[in-house]
Order: C-alpha cells, then structure tokens, then sequence
C-alpha cells in the first residue's frame, strides 16, 4: 500500500492528511473531510450503541426468564446477520424519511441552539450514518458484554445478595467486573464501524466537507474508496485513493491500540 | 471398505475430468467485456438473443463502469470494453502502444441523462435551461422559487423551499454527459468546477450509481437529481424539460435523441468520437450521447474475432429494434453506417 501509494505522497505530503479539498478534476487530493467522517460516525455511532447494548445485555442475563432470553438472545444475534447493503437500503428507504420528518425536527426543536442540530434537515447525513451504524453494532457488543457477564462465577452474585445487596446492586458489582470484557466488545464494535462501507454509503450523501452540524452529508474513507477506485482515471486519483486506504489502515491501528491501553489500564487498577 | 472408497473417489474423479474437459472445449468461445453500467441493460438483452442465433456465441459482460472498461481493454484482460464516453487521445495513445494494435469506436445506441425531480403539489413538467441547471448545481441558485426559475415555469406554483441537490458520488459515464453539457453551456462551469466523469460538485450529496441517486431523490422532498432515462422510466419520476441550443423545451424522446445525434453527424470525425450534447437543431435534446464499444482492430483469437464481428453486424442492424423499450434511441441511419463501416474493418487474423 505503501508503494502503491508513493506517488500521492510525494506529490501532497502532509498536507494530504490536513487539506480539506479533494477535487479529481484538478487532481488535488486531501484526506481531511474522510478522515473526519470516518472519525466521528463511528464514535457517534459507539456512544449511541454502548448504553443500549449493555442494557440489553444485562437484560438478557440477570433479568429476563431463561424461555425468553434464548429466543430473544436469537433474535438480537440475527441482526448481526443482515448484510451490510440491506442495512443501506433500509436506511435510505425507511430511516431517512423517518428522520426527515420525526427524529431531526424533535432535536432541532429541543437542542437547536447546539450548532450540531442546525440547518437544513434532509433525512440522509452523518446523524443517520451513525444511527445505522449503531444498530449494525449493537448485537456484536451485546453478544460479548451477555458473554462476559455470564462468565462471573455465581458464587460472587449469590455473596453480593446474601450481604443484602439489592438487584440493582448486584448489577452494578457484576457491570463493575466485567468492564474490561464490556470494553473489549466496544472496541471490536468500533473496528467494524470503522470498516463498514455499504450502509453508510448509501445514507451518509458523501459529501466531503466538515460542517458542525450531524444533519449535513458527510463522506467517510471506506466509501470514498468504494465509490471512486473502479472509475479513478489518473494515476494520480488511483495513488491518493490507496494513501486514504494507507490512512485508514493507521486510524483503525491508533483506535485499536488506544483501546488496547485503555483495557490495560482498566484491568490494572481492578 | 477401502477399495469401495478408492473406487467411488476415482469414479467421481474420472467423471470431473471428463465434463471438465467437454466444458474447456466449450467455454473456449467465451468472450469477455466489460465496461459502462448505461448501456448494460440493453447489452445483456443483446447477449441473450444472439446467444439464441448462435449457441457458440457466449459473451460475457461486467458492467463495472466506463473508467474500468478503459483500463481493462488497456491491460488487454478483456476482448472488449464499452464506455459512455469515448477515449481521451491520451488512453488511446496508452491502449494501442501497450496492446501493439490499435483500439476503435463503435457508436452502439444513444442514451440521455435527466433531471429528475421530486416536487409534491405540483403539476407538468418543469422548463429548466441549461444556464439554471448550473446555477442549481454550482449553488448560485438555492431555492425553488428563484426568479430564474420562475421566470421558465410562468404556470407552475413553485415551493419557497431550500432545493436539495443530488449528485453521483462515484465516477460515472453520467456523470461526464452532465458536465459535457453544463460545460458547454456556461463558460464558469468549465472553468471552475470541470468536465469529467467525477468532480467536485460545489453543493449538495452524493448516491452511489444511478440507483442511489434514484433514491435520494425519490425520498427527498424537494429534491433535484440527474440520473439515466431508463431510470425516471423505470421508478416513475417527473423529469424536466431541457432548452435546447435553439431556445426549445424539449423532453427525451426517440426522435429527439434521434435528432440530436443526426444533426451532429456533419461534424463527426473519421473515428467516431464526439460529444452530441447542446446540438443544433429545434427538437433536439441536449444531454444525450453515444455510448460506444471499444475493440482492437486486429483480432488475435479467430473465433472471437470472428463471433465479434458478426455479433455487432447483428447488433447494429437487427439488435437496434430493441432499444426503444429499454429507454434507449438507436442509431440513425447514417451514423449506424459509419458504425458497419467500422466493424468490417476489424481484421482477424
């Protein structure tokens, strides 16, 4: 990838990384607005997925009868199994409109004076990308965080009830030692946001620029690659599209390793 | 037990040989293209009804696109390409000095884009001049009720609403028919934003492929998007009536795509590449353009060279009669000669 990419390289340098213009026409290439993209989906689409998946999580393993817990457990992994593209047309077709007509006017009447829910509200947009990509998550961080959750001895809960702790309590001991697992389920939910190209293509309206507001189009790396490598013309487009590759490779490692640490430190101090 | 199992796998290996070997002797007359996703639907119809003429003749399509029909033909990976628009003199120089031959055009039908739009409360068509489709696409013009607008449409009630503007993302064929155009009507847009077949729209977003850009503007109230004919057709979207160069509204039609491409033909060079978008005359559509096959001249392989051949005399001739219902004008007359002309200059040998 390196090689393939040298041209671009040579050719923007740094600035590859900070030039917010990405004009095939003129054949000058910044990563910037991707990289942004990319970025602040995938987090958006973590911090809307992480509360959800753990409460169904907990859901699934302390609260609910076991008859209902395998079906419903079922149900929930069966998500993880839609492709990517059917997730893109539902998207488009179903949550758009809905968001156009419900979601953003409720946030822009509620939190319109946060920049974030300014503007013009057309249904497709870094929001809805997020939202997309949070359910495509959720089940994988659900499934490890039930994993986790059901791998603390029974021993520990039965200790905690019999010291008179409540339900509530107990919860929140076993939420407690299992947060390294919880974590590492984020992380792995992450990696996939990060990666995922057909959904967020089709609802997200690649655009390349950084607006405040998640109501505008976005553009992340993988779609830009995906929309514009078949019909690159010039070398030059072909090279600085290997470099977004190049760049989305080191994102996903910094993110990985980051949370790596994190982990370590999490695990440590328990 | 042993021996039923080794009898059993040599029995199944011995019957793997020998349909594998009846199927290389078959599949070696597949021909493989790749190139334009326009023309794909009428090219697979072709395919399919040649193949009923002759059994032998099985051609293969990829429909990945016009920049990748370009660059698989220039590898030599495939036996033809197909692209909307045709090759700059640069990939040509690049194609015919890697492959040691030497690439031609073939013109096989022609194909238009359209505004479509999507406006509730309104009735008939929308008049857009090519000027005001600019000024949409640069961001000069942000609201459906824009005096420019208005002053096109004096029946219409138009919506004091922001326009959501709808682009390809990828790089298309469309694409390149729709800056051709605006580049050729206003000087700006040639100079700033470009001709080709992806640039940098300075408003709006993006879908992927004809199909995404559908969507969007399926889904988007108030929306404007440029996609293929056969798509409007296909999801039942109003499309706009385009001012032509002599100051006509006109709607893509058979005859006036027809017309476009006959009233361009005086100006067509020997190999058959041009632009026929903005054309002269009073019921020509403006954004229209050929889409061609591209095809070495000297034909290596006999048989694929031979089958080539008389596939496109077939096409050019019998296979026009299908692209009516597919949303597609075939060639005129005059220009489906030149295009024979061209065929019967590939050599095999």
């Amino acid at each position: 990838m390196f090689l393939d990419s040298s041209d671009s390289i040579e050719k923007f340098g740094l600035d590859f990384i900070f030039s917010r213009n990405w004009d095939p026409v003129r054949e000058e290439f910044g990563a910037l607005t991707f990289i942004y993209g990319t970025i602040v989906s995938s987090f958006l689409a973590l911090l809307i997925s992480l509360p959800i998946s753990i409460g169904v999580a907990v859901f699934l393993s302390e609260i609910v009868h076991k008859s209902v817990r395998t079906s419903l457990s079922f149900l929930i992994e069966i998500l993880a199994a839609i492709p990517s593209i059917i997730y893109g047309f539902w998207g488009i077709f179903v949550l758009a409109p809905f968001m156009r007509t419900t979601i953003q006017p409720f946030l822009q009447s509620v939190f319109g004076f946060l920049p974030f829910f300014q503007g013009t509200m057309y249904g497709t947009g870094l929001l809805t990308a997020s939202i997309i990509l949070a359910i495509m998550i959720t089940p994988i961080i659900t499934a490890i965080t039930r994993d986790v959750l059901k791998a603390i001895p029974v021993s520990q809960k039965e200790a905690a009830y019999a010291l008179g702790a409540t339900k509530w309590e107990g919860i929140k001991m076993a939420l407690l030692n299992a947060r390294s697992g919880i974590l590492g389920g984020a992380v792995l939910g992450l990696g996939r946001a990060i990666g995922e190209t057909m959904a967020v293509t089709m609802v997200i309206g690649n655009k390349a620029q950084i607006k405040a507001s998640l109501f505008e189009p976005a553009y992340t790396m993988a779609s830009v690659i995906a929309n514009e490598f078949a019909e690159a013309s010039g070398g030059l487009q072909v090279s600085s599209l290997i470099e977004v590759g190049l760049i989305l490779f080191g994102v996903t490692f910094i993110v990985n390793s980051m949370a790596r640490l994190l982990i370590y430190s999490v695990t440590r101090k328990a | 037990m042993h021996k039923i199992i080794s009898i059993l796998i040599l029995t199944v290996m011995f019957f793997s040989c020998g349909k594998k070997e009846v199927a290389v002797n078959k599949s070696g007359a597949q021909i493989n293209g790749a190139g334009a996703t326009f023309p794909y639907p009428i090219y697979s119809k072709w395919f399919n009804e040649y193949a009923k003429l002759n059994k032998d003749a099985k051609i293969n399509y990829q429909s990945i696109g016009s920049g990748g029909g370009i660059k698989q033909i220039t590898e030599g990976t495939v036996d033809f390409g197909a692209s909307d628009s045709p090759m700059s003199d640069e990939e040509i120089e690049k194609a015919n000095s890697k492959n040691n031959n030497s690439i031609i055009h073939i013109p096989t039908v022609i194909g238009s884009v359209v505004l479509i739009y999507n406006m509730p409360g309104t009735e008939g068509n929308l008049k857009l001049s090519g000027d005001v489709i600019a000024g949409i696409y640069k961001g000069v013009i942000k609201k459906w009720n824009d005096p420019k607008i208005k002053a096109e449409n004096p029946g219409i009630n138009l919506p004091d609403k922001e326009i959501i503007v709808c682009s390809r993302t990828d790089g298309s064929g469309t694409t390149y028919v729709f800056t051709d155009y605006l580049g050729k009507v206003d000087p700006e847009w040639k100079s700033r934003i470009g001709v080709a077949k992806d640039v940098k729209f300075p408003v709006g977003q993006g879908g992927k492929g004809n199909e995404g850009v559908t969507g969007l503007v399926k889904q988007l109230e108030y929306s404007i998007g440029y996609v293929e004919l056969v798509y409007a057709l296909q999801n039942k979207l109003k499309y706009a009536e385009i001012k032509n160069a002599e100051g006509e509204y006109v709607l893509p039609t058979l005859e006036s795509l027809t017309l476009a491409a006959d009233n361009s033909i005086s100006e067509m060079p020997d190999d058959l590449r041009i632009s026929i978008t903005n054309s002269k005359g009073k019921n020509s559509y403006p954004i229209s353009s050929f889409t061609y096959i591209l095809i070495f001249k000297d034909q290596k392989d006999e048989f694929k060279g031979k089958t080539m051949k008389a596939f496109l005399e077939w096409a050019l001739t019998t296979g026009e009669s299908f692209a009516q219902d597919l949303g597609y004008a075939p060639l005129p007359k005059s220009v489906s000669a030149k295009a024979l002309d061209k065929v019967n200059s590939i050599k095999i040998q």
